[in-house]
């Protein structure tokens, strides 16, 4: 056994248009990690390759111990995956769903099933074509966490729902984790959803990870600082500036590694700090993701 | 145990922030009491559905202001200290003060301007409270 629930070691996966180029990851068991990225980032690719339904062309994945893609009957055993395109049945109830997957996955687990459909307020009897996408995500949702696995994929399962139905799945992932054992990956786009729940953090574009660090280091080494330059100073010169904005006379630095000591340079260097803003998660992805583009962090 | 904490997402300060706070709060009012068990970190993070990472380190902060406790396998617990409640409540007047000597700076003022201040501030207090009353 392992204590990383998820590992990837320099998988790289090349298409006509899009490649996703050496993609390392670590998930420790009993976390939850968010994944973001804009459309097209990679997210999907990085999902497939976990769950084993698309072959890397170099590096190893390795799923609650398992090697993929050649291991993966036996990782899927324990392995409850959601996602968007995701098809149930149209013609069939949602209780015709629970019995399907309770038939294959002997660990399904009747009492909570019953219980979920009570928190997500939704009928056994009501024909899967029937339910409006919200009610689809959460049964899709019910049908992976009924089997109790102890990890967890989902490929945006925030996307499109509405506000009470984000909490109630917010809520419900969080009680997944009240069991040390299970781990969640999840993918969003909502830095929102990811702030709020996420242990780790992972940010990809255009097929790379760009920054991946647990989220209370992530959250504390983004700042913004304002200062105050007086007419004949200069700015300090100092690591990790991501951006500089506002005017010559009042610059907006953006760090990615702050220091408070950084505080005291500046006021040396004789300018004034007005304010040392911390960002969203929200903020540090833009910021993170257009400095890249431009190509200011090495 | 229900921990009755509200993580604001318009409040701007980090979550473990906004947690520890509301943590010395219940302690100060005597709603958690020295030496009683709290909800467990993963209970914490379950309840306020926010990351087990964040009600971590805003233990662990806590645990380093001596607020609380945390025994390994057995739990976490109010520090056991019967003037913790009035320290509490003196870390934050330290602070308003502080606040207040800042501002006074800002504006000129001398010590005697802001005593004379307080003074206003008291008697203002007093008679809105009394007008409260009355009616």
């Amino acid at each position: 056994m392992t204590d990383l629930s998820v590992q990837f070691t320099g998988v790289t996966k090349t298409y006509p248009h899009f490649t996703l180029s050496d993609v390392d990851l670590k998930l420790p068991t009993g976390s939850i990690m968010g994944f973001v990225g804009a459309n097209g980032a990679g997210k999907s690719t990085t999902i497939r390759i976990l769950m084993g339904l698309v072959h890397q062309d170099r590096g190893a994945v390795e799923v609650l111990g398992h090697a993929m893609p050649s291991q993966q009957a036996a990782a899927k055993r324990d392995i409850g995956f959601v996602s968007e395109d995701m098809r149930l049945y149209g013609p069939a109830t949602l209780a015709w769903h629970m019995e399907f997957i309770r038939s294959i996955y002997p660990q399904w687990d009747a009492l909570y099933a019953q219980d979920l459909l009570r928190r997500f307020d939704l009928k056994p009897a009501q024909k899967i074509k029937g339910l409006s996408h919200g009610q689809r995500v959460k049964a899709a949702l019910l049908l992976a966490l009924a089997r109790r696995p102890r990890l967890l994929v989902l490929d945006e399962p925030t996307t499109g729902l509405d506000p009470v139905a984000r909490c109630e799945v917010l809520g419900e992932l969080m009680a997944v984790l009240a069991d040390e054992e299970r781990t969640i990956f999840f993918s969003s786009q909502n830095t929102l959803d990811v702030e709020q729940i996420s242990d780790q953090i992972t940010f990809i574009d255009r097929g790379r990870i760009i920054d991946s660090a647990d989220k209370e280091i992530f959250l504390d080494r983004w700042r913004r600082l304002r200062l105050v330059l007086p007419p004949d100073t200069t700015l300090p010169r100092l690591p990790g500036i991501v951006q500089v904005g506002g005017s010559s006379r009042l610059p907006v630095l953006t760090i990615s590694r702050f220091d408070p000591a950084m505080v005291a340079a500046c006021q040396e260097a004789g300018a004034s700090v007005q304010a040392v803003d911390s960002m969203t998660l929200e903020e540090i992805f833009i910021v993170n993701v257009q400095s890249r583009r431009e190509g200011a962090i090495a | 145990m229900n921990s009755s904490i509200v993580i604001s997402q318009s409040d701007g300060r980090p979550m473990y922030l906004q947690i520890m706070e509301q943590i010395k709060q219940k302690v100060a009012v005597g709603e958690w009491l020295p030496g009683e068990e709290i909800p467990s970190i993963r209970a914490m993070a379950v309840t306020l559905r926010v990351s087990v990472i964040t009600v971590k380190r805003a233990y662990l902060e806590l645990e380093r202001e001596g607020v609380i406790l945390t025994q390994h396998g057995k739990g976490s617990f109010v520090a056991p200290d019967p003037g913790l409640a009035s320290r509490l409540y003196d870390g934050v007047l330290a602070q308003h003060l502080q606040q207040v000597v800042r501002i006074g700076t800002t504006l000129g003022l001398t010590t005697e301007n802001l005593v004379d201040r307080l003074r206003d501030a008291e008697a203002h207090l007093n008679a809105h409270i009394l007008e409260k009353e009355t009616l």
